[in-house]
């Protein structure tokens, strides 16, 4: 496939915010993701992409064009930030025909536009001024606003981290539809793990101006690369060993807590870290027969409920999350003896 | 039941104590104000045609309409000049920015007597702009042109701090959309970021007009004739006492009132 954006050793510092050396490649058609946490620069990242900043060094490729001294007007980049940024002034139709006006005559500008609000639903908005309408509603506007010029690439700054819940589910679907039926490539820059899995074909980690790991959501999520990767993720269970044997591909891993683990990895000998995510922890009360390698015996030191999953940590330092049906039918406790009962391809091995 | 309304209002207010005592405070200051321009109103409604006759005068009309006229003017330049200084400001960061701004509040700062003599020193037929403009055959001092230029020098501080905070409140964000929409950068500037902050560049450009026209001690030095308003008061108060200045200010004062209020009925028409 194609290449839509190019970005090779693109360096920027900005107030307190820098990009270092940033290479990503992101295909045509597809939904990319940048996750990573505040201030690893993904903002400064998409505006000097868009053209907001001029790079310090490096190289922006649009569409197979070089664009990193070109002005942002000639970019052909729609833009979205959290805050919807609608012009105040101007009513709805008229924020979503500004581009438009600067590009076409305005006979096929009309047609255009009334599609657009159509395909978005937004037709009876069309005469409200921004300030009166809801968050959800002036993302809408501001997405109809961006793709009403067909750009070839949409960069999206947060776009749902200031909406409710509900309305966020509801626009997470309109940005899918917006990729799939008008094939447009998105970039997507989010702190929400959920969001990047939901939406993203592919995910790229960032952090302190660096990108850190690409990869698809299974990756990122079950196979980051290091430590702090993993930790950002979600990867609450962070064990240091050392490799005693492999067998066939499963190494047995000597523990600081001072248990032995299985895990599948080609990893014959050294120190590593092991990775297991919460969710892949199974507790039980007896030691059950299952096909899974590990099988480790704790006590239940916390349980913090966390709605429909509650977290249980345990004295070997491991951490489960269980559904909330399975905390109940087990009655757990703090202070019980259970069983944690995980796979050996749910540890993920690095050196 | 208005009436109700609003003692409910005071009831409202009665629980926020600190404000019981600010609104008190604050009075103080606006007593002050009304007191003094009322006093002088009232002592002149009590010799009406004295205020008529003030009104029919010709020398009198053509002093106001100069000093009204030449702030117009002055508000212009200042305008024309000070609004791209304000956004320039607003928008960039650089070494010795803080001194460029406190060299545009520096007449706020000075007394106006002083910054007239210092406009002179230039100004004057021998002075460093002044000669130049004099082989033009453009003289400053004592020409409509002096008068303008005390004013400008006056004045210009209130419309470009006043622009700049306006422009500091437009988010650079929506620039940055307009910009990625495909406007150009002056398009953008035309079309989204000088409507936007317009209301504050108008009351800008107001309080930049108002203090043309009421600027004296500058003017007197720089450019006495052709006699402007505050000068021609300040000449039949010193002549022939206070009696005889009042009308004139009082005019001056009711004229400038009329204009303000126009503008601004006229700009909400505008909306």
């Amino acid at each position: 496939m194609s290449k839509m954006i190019k970005i090779r050793n693109l360096s920027k510092d900005w107030k307190e915010f820098s990009l270092k050396g940033i290479n990503l490649e992101i295909k045509k058609d597809e939904y990319f993701v940048i996750l990573g946490p505040t201030g690893a620069g993904k903002t400064l990242l998409l505006e000097t992409i868009a053209g907001f900043y001029f790079p310090d060094k490096g190289e922006v490729r649009i569409d197979g064009h070089d664009v990193t001294n070109l002005p942002p007007e000639r970019r052909r980049i729609g833009f979205i930030y959290q805050d919807y940024s609608l012009f105040p002034h101007f009513n709805v139709e008229q924020n979503i025909e500004f581009g438009l006006k600067l590009r076409k005559s305005s006979d096929t500008n009309r047609k255009r536009l009334e599609e657009i609000m159509d395909w978005l639903d937004i037709s009876h908005l069309a005469h409200r001024y921004p300030a009166t309408l809801s968050g959800g509603e002036q993302q809408k506007i501001a997405i109809a606003r961006a793709i009403a010029i067909e750009p070839s690439v949409l960069l999206l700054d947060e776009p749902l981290a200031a909406l409710d819940l509900r309305t966020r589910d509801y626009l997470r679907e309109e940005l899918k539809r917006v990729k799939l039926e008008l094939g447009i490539t998105m970039l997507h820059v989010t702190h929400d793990q959920t969001e990047a899995m939901v939406l993203a074909d592919r995910i790229a980690v960032m952090m302190k101006g660096r990108i850190m790991q690409v990869g698809t959501a299974y990756e990122i999520f079950n196979k980051p690369q290091n430590e702090e990767i993993a930790d950002f993720v979600g990867v609450e269970n962070i064990l240091n060993g050392v490799v005693r044997s492999n067998e066939n591909g499963v190494a047995e891993i000597v523990v600081d807590m001072g248990y032995n683990i299985f895990a599948v990895s080609d990893c014959h000998a050294g120190t590593v870290k092991s990775f297991i995510r919460p969710e892949d922890i199974i507790l039980s009360e007896k030691r059950e027969e299952s096909s899974a390698r590990n099988v480790i015996s704790a006590k239940i030191e916390e349980m913090s409920d966390m709605g429909p999953l509650t977290r249980v940590r345990m004295d070997n330092s491991l951490v489960a999350l269980i559904t909330k049906q399975s905390r109940e039918s087990l009655g757990l406790r703090k202070g019980d003896e259970v069983y944690a009962t995980f796979k050996a391809t749910s540890v993920h091995v690095v050196r | 039941m208005k009436l109700l309304s609003r003692w409910s209002g005071i009831e409202k207010l009665k629980r926020e104590k600190i404000f019981i005592l600010f609104l008190f405070l604050g009075l103080f200051l606006i007593a002050f104000i009304c007191i003094t321009i009322g006093n002088m109103f009232y002592k002149q409604a009590e010799d009406f045609s004295g205020l008529i006759d003030t009104a029919k005068d010709p020398v009198v009309l053509k002093a106001i309409g100069i000093s009204i006229s030449m702030a117009l003017v002055s508000t212009l330049i200042a305008f024309f000049f000070g609004v791209p200084l304000a956004y320039f400001l607003a928008r960039k960061e650089f070494i010795g920015k803080s001194i460029i701004e406190g060299i545009v509040d520096v007449p706020l700062m000075i007394p106006h007597i002083v910054a007239g003599i210092a406009l002179y020193g230039v100004f004057m037929r021998y002075g460093l702009i002044g000669a130049p403009l004099k082989k033009l055959g453009i003289g400053i001092t004592d020409a409509y042109p002096g008068i303008v230029v005390a004013m400008l020098f006056m004045s210009l501080p209130y419309l470009v701090d006043t622009a700049r905070e306006g422009f500091k409140e437009v988010d650079p964000r929506l620039e940055n959309v307009a910009r990625s929409l495909g406007a150009s950068h002056w398009r953008t500037f035309r079309e989204i970021t000088f409507p936007l902050a317009f209301p504050s560049i108008r009351s800008g450009a107001i309080l930049s007009w108002g203090r043309a026209i009421s600027e004296f001690s500058a003017v007197l030095i720089l450019a006495y004739h052709p006699i402007s308003a505050p000068i021609l008061i300040y000449e039949k108060f010193t002549s022939f006492g206070l009696a005889a200045s009042r009308p004139i200010s009082v005019l001056l004062i009711s004229i400038c009132f009329v204009i303000f209020i126009l503008l601004r009925v006229l700009y909400k028409r505008m909306k």
